[in-house]
């Protein structure tokens, strides 16, 4: 071919090339959130609320015209509740499908392990489940938000009303594993600080089901509350013993976190009068007005409820687009930088902040009580609430406890 | 490919991360399919099945990620060397206990001395973070005099996985070509003929074992720097289970099943878990269609495989 | 240190048997199966589930546990019957591993179907109102429905030894288990045997499964770790002895417990701690014997 024809395309072709980077600097691309869940497993349940929250969230983006403009995505994938799983589904979610921001995580050890794709990337991730350590040296990083509840906070909270209110001969009966000891620490802690007994300390193996060893020694002892920690399905075994040994006329019960789903399978003979915390209760809808309006249109979409953990994700999603509005960006470093600077929101349950050192959220808690059979409200008013206690970062671990020098 | 199978393995290889989905996938492949090596070598070719294989996956991995992590080791291969000795100690050592039993009482001693090592892993959490995983890992960079190379982008480390996995592929092929290899394939057929025939075959099957514990070492190590996380749930018999899998798939008693059936279940995974939740029951029933109907897997099938299965 | 009182003691002695009666249950099946058919049954904990499940369903649809304490175990048995028509009977005859394998596939296919059935979450059984209260049993209060637990498990066991030892079928199984090629040359179809041997063994671990529902609950994975420490138990009876398994389980049952009860933290490991110093004295368990799947 002649050299005229020759610069002629290869101009052409070169413009071909800058003009598609143009359009892209401009382009329409959805936002993509990835969302590793245990979608299978024994916490299924709650992971669905998750899901759902997730959902509801994107709806109100998208209603509103998305992030920055353009549409967003979530992308759900079933972690299986095993690290391994979760890592190569983060990575999935970031080289694969260029998702710029990840949420998600309902087990700390699931979530540790998608922490440390997502470090890497320097992707922003918002993590949406109970850990100590996510939000403390060497795990957390710039770009490692935790907007759930810890172990910490929780015990400290509920510990102290249960000290207030219940009595302060405790027994404590524990899942053997990173989630329970933490809070067995914590409530023992909490007790001795102020002025209580713990009577004793029992470990058991996390989904065994197999308490009866135990409890004759606890009724002999005597104790004012039996405090368990013990997670999802155990818990129902836990009380169907308990309660088979008659030891719940003998004592109260309480545990760090109620859930609505557990509470539903177990049902109201079992969780009558059993008291725990929470970060959220539909029926808190009576008293807070963005409250009322997630559980409506939750209600609305899903035909159900909202259930508690389901209200992480919704925020979490709502915090990326937040900072992402600020920073003018979906740079994970600079949307982390928008959050730290502008750290108040309120999306679902009242004022929440972010903490600077450790980008830890401060949120409100309450504490439930299971209703008596007969009392219910209906399929799934479970719970009575009993108390709110208000957002303090004293129940946190201080940020120099955490590493954090700053 | 039946005359140079490392050849085979590398041109594979090379252009497999262009092939699937994502680089992280292939890495992910690469270091299953040795780890299923490493069992098809114990299974496949000396006839003795293991359900404890996450011991060894799990001590490579911990002891390079604790000499990382830890021990704050700087030279990328000390640490890996470290990790593969981890791997081999414990299989020398739970090699000679077990390997006093035949059978499934065999079986059932390897994955009893697994599960005390995942207690172990679980309680020893000062040193592995007990159930919340091994973190802080960072991946030293290869260096060579003043010429240094970062492992963090994926591409990268992928192709430097292939090179190490490919050497292992390569002594496989030598231990397999080799009169040991011979023997263990003897060994496999039947084994009183073996020592009938005057070969001391628990040494034989002892040093098996050894070789076993290397490769799901060496492919654990590798999976702890491609994650900078190691589990709780390496030493889980999950793990053991799965490798199981994936050297069924893809043909026991094969050189490269243990590839194809890496491959097979990861890339399979990798799929169907975004359209469903099942991913279980479809690797289940997928599983049991194998058994049933096609026993020398996908690898055995295809290349007419050894016989006896 | 705990509470060393009798009493306490006591208590947890029954609490073991309870264990151990289900340990028992499950092994003998497992035993029966494997001695006479030499399969090792990796199903077999994914079907104490299905009993625990069927429990459910049957409790709800006849309002009486102990009218679904009759049918679900027959309805695990009828299961089992296709398992082994179907799935099973076509290997006989290639490696031994081969039904070791399939089972294990077909356990994870269980778990997920009853996933999709009947949900992610998990259901309550409730123990029939005439259990539902504790007896004093002089040192301690004990739940009448575990003492119900051990009674079934007797009174089962009993009546499976005279239906082997008394019976015509009995006897052909048990010397099916000894010499399956002479019971095969002495005309009887070793066939038809093995199916109903099966159906037994499978029936055994649906009861298992209902019988503890009340206790745990019933959720998908509930045979996921318990399959694990059945086989245990088995080993370290010795494969195919069936006074072998029922020692082992009722040994084991209480060694959990008073782990339990003394080192809680080592509850989870001392079974394989157990069956690997039985294995380093006794080759192949407690009344094992040499040469079966070796």
């Amino acid at each position: 071919m002649n050299r005229r024809v020759f610069l002629t395309t290869t101009a052409a072709g070169a413009a071909t090339f800058a003009f598609p980077a143009v359009l892209r600097a401009q382009s329409k691309d959805p936002v993509r959130i990835g969302f590793p869940l245990p979608m299978t497993g024994p916490f299924a349940a709650i992971a669905a609320d998750m899901k759902q929250g997730a959902e509801l969230g994107i709806d109100v983006l998208n209603a509103k015209g998305g992030i920055l403009g353009r549409k967003v995505e979530l992308l759900v994938r079933d972690d299986q509740l095993k690290p391994q799983v979760g890592a190569q589904r983060t990575q999935e979610l970031i080289e694969k499908e260029n998702c710029q921001f990840i949420i998600g995580g309902l087990a700390a050890h699931v979530q540790m392990a998608i922490n440390e794709q997502t470090k890497k990337a320097k992707v922003l991730f918002i993590s949406t489940s109970q850990s100590d350590e996510i939000s403390a040296k060497p795990d957390t990083s710039p770009v490692t938000f935790h907007e759930a509840l810890n172990p910490t906070i929780t015990s400290r909270v509920v510990g102290k009303w249960v000290m207030d209110n219940l009595g302060k001969k405790w027994w404590i009966v524990y899942a053997d594993y990173a989630w329970g000891k933490q809070n067995n620490m914590v409530l023992t802690e909490t007790n001795k600080k102020l002025g209580g007994t713990v009577l004793g300390n029992t470990p058991y193996p996390l989904g065994s089901a197999e308490f009866s060893a135990h409890l004759p020694k606890i009724q002999a002892a005597k104790p004012e509350v039996l405090v368990h920690v013990t997670p999802g399905a155990d818990d129902i075994a836990f009380l169907k013993q308990v309660k088979s040994f008659g030891m719940h006329q003998q004592m109260k019960l309480a545990k760090p976190l109620h859930w609505i789903s557990i509470a539903k399978q177990g049902g109201p003979e079992l969780y009558q009068d059993v008291y725990g915390g929470t970060n959220f209760y539909w029926e808190m809808q009576d008293s807070i007005p963005e409250a009322k309006k997630y559980v409506e249109a939750f209600q609305k979409k899903f035909a159900i409820p909202p259930g508690d953990y389901g209200v992480y994700a919704y925020s979490a999603v709502l915090e990326v687009a937040r900072g992402a509005e600020l920073a003018k960006a979906t740079d994970g470093e600079k949307v982390a930088d928008a959050l730290r600077k502008n750290p108040t929101y309120n999306h679902v349950k009242g004022k929440q902040w972010w903490r600077a050192c450790d980008n830890k959220s401060f949120q409100d808690m309450w504490i439930l009580k299971g209703r008596a059979p007969g009392k219910t409200k209906g399929e799934w008013g479970l719970l009575d609430t009993v108390a709110r206690v208000a957002a303090n970062e004293e129940y946190d671990r201080t940020c120099a406890e955490k590493g954090h020098t700053a | 490919m039946g005359r140079h199978p490392v050849v085979f393995f590398f041109v594979v290889f090379a252009i497999f991360p262009w092939v699937v989905p994502y680089k992280s996938l292939a890495a992910q492949v690469l270091i299953y399919g040795l780890f299923a090596l490493g069992f098809n070598l114990l299974y496949g070719y000396t006839g003795l099945l293991s359900f404890g294989s996450a011991a060894y996956w799990g001590l490579g991995a911990y002891g390079t990620g604790i000499a990382l992590a830890k021990l704050k080791v700087t030279s990328l291969w000390l640490a890996l060397g470290i990790g593969m000795a981890a791997a081999v100690v414990g299989g020398a050592l739970v090699g000679f206990f077990c390997l006093r039993r035949r059978g499934i009482y065999f079986a059932m001693l390897t994955l009893a001395f697994a599960q005390l090592l995942y207690f172990v892993g679980f309680h020893l959490a000062d040193w592995t973070g007990g159930d919340d995983g091994l973190r802080g890992i960072t991946v030293p960079a290869i260096t060579l005099g003043s010429w240094r190379l970062p492992l963090d982008r994926s591409v990268v480390f992928y192709y430097f996985t292939l090179v190490i996995v490919g050497l292992a592929v390569a002594a496989l092929k030598r231990i397999l070509d080799s009169p040991f290899g011979a023997v263990l394939q003897a060994i496999r057929e039947n084994a009183d003929r073996a020592t009938a025939c005057g070969y001391d075959i628990s040494r034989i099957k002892h040093l098996s074992f050894v070789f076993y514990a290397l490769f799901c070492g060496l492919a654990g190590a590798l999976d702890a720097l491609r994650l900078t996380v190691v589990p709780i749930e390496s030493l889980h018999w999950s793990t053991s289970g799965q490798v199981v899998i994936m050297t069924l798939l893809g043909g026991a008693g094969t050189f490269f099943g243990p590839f194809v059936g890496a491959a097979t279940y990861l890339v399979l995974e990798d799929a169907i878990s975004v359209w469903t939740e099942s991913w279980p029951l479809a690797i289940g029933a997928i599983f049991m269609a194998f058994v049933l109907f096609l026993p020398k897997g996908i690898w055995g099938t295809l290349t007419g495989g050894f016989h006896g299965r | 240190m705990p509470d060393l009182s009798l009493a306490a003691l006591a208590a947890q002695v029954f609490t073991g048997l309870v264990l151990g009666g289900i340990f028992v249950l499950l092994a003998v099946g497992l035993s029966l199966i494997f001695g006479l058919m030499t399969v090792v049954n990796f199903s077999h904990g994914a079907l104490y589930m299905l009993g625990a499940y069927f429990g459910f369903v049957l409790i709800g649809r006849t309002g009486s546990f102990f009218v679904a304490l009759v049918l679900a175990p027959l309805l695990v048995g009828a299961f089992g019957l296709l398992v082994e028509r179907f799935l099973i009977r076509p290997l006989y005859g290639r490696s031994p591993d081969d039904p070791l394998l399939l089972t294990f596939g077909l356990s994870l296919v269980l778990v997920e179907v009853a996933r999709l059935i009947w949900g992610k979450i998990g259901v309550t059984l409730d123990p029939p109102a005439a259990l539902a209260g504790a007896v004093n049993l002089g040192f301690t209060y004990f739940p009448s429905y575990r003492l119900f637990v051990i009674a079934v498990t007797a009174i089962v066991l009993v009546g499976l030894w005279l239906f082997l030892e008394k019976t015509n079928v009995g006897l052909v199984i048990r010397a099916g288990s000894r010499d399956p090629m002479m019971v095969k040359a002495l005309g009887f179809d070793v066939g038809r045997i093995w199916f109903l041997v099966f159906g037994i063994g499978t029936g055994l671990a649906g009861l298992a499964g209902i019988l503890a529902g009340p206790m745990r609950g019933a959720y998908a994975e509930m045979g996921v770790t318990i399959i694990i420490e059945s086989f245990v138990v088995v080993v370290v009876g010795g494969m195919g002895s069936l006074l072998g398994a029922v020692i082992s389980g009722l040994l084991i049952g209480q060694i959990v417990g008073l782990t339990t009860f003394f080192a809680p933290k080592l509850a989870e490991i001392i079974v394989f701690i157990f069956m690997a110093l039985v294995l380093l004295f006794r080759p192949s368990g407690l009344l094992g014997e040499a040469g079966l799947l070796e």
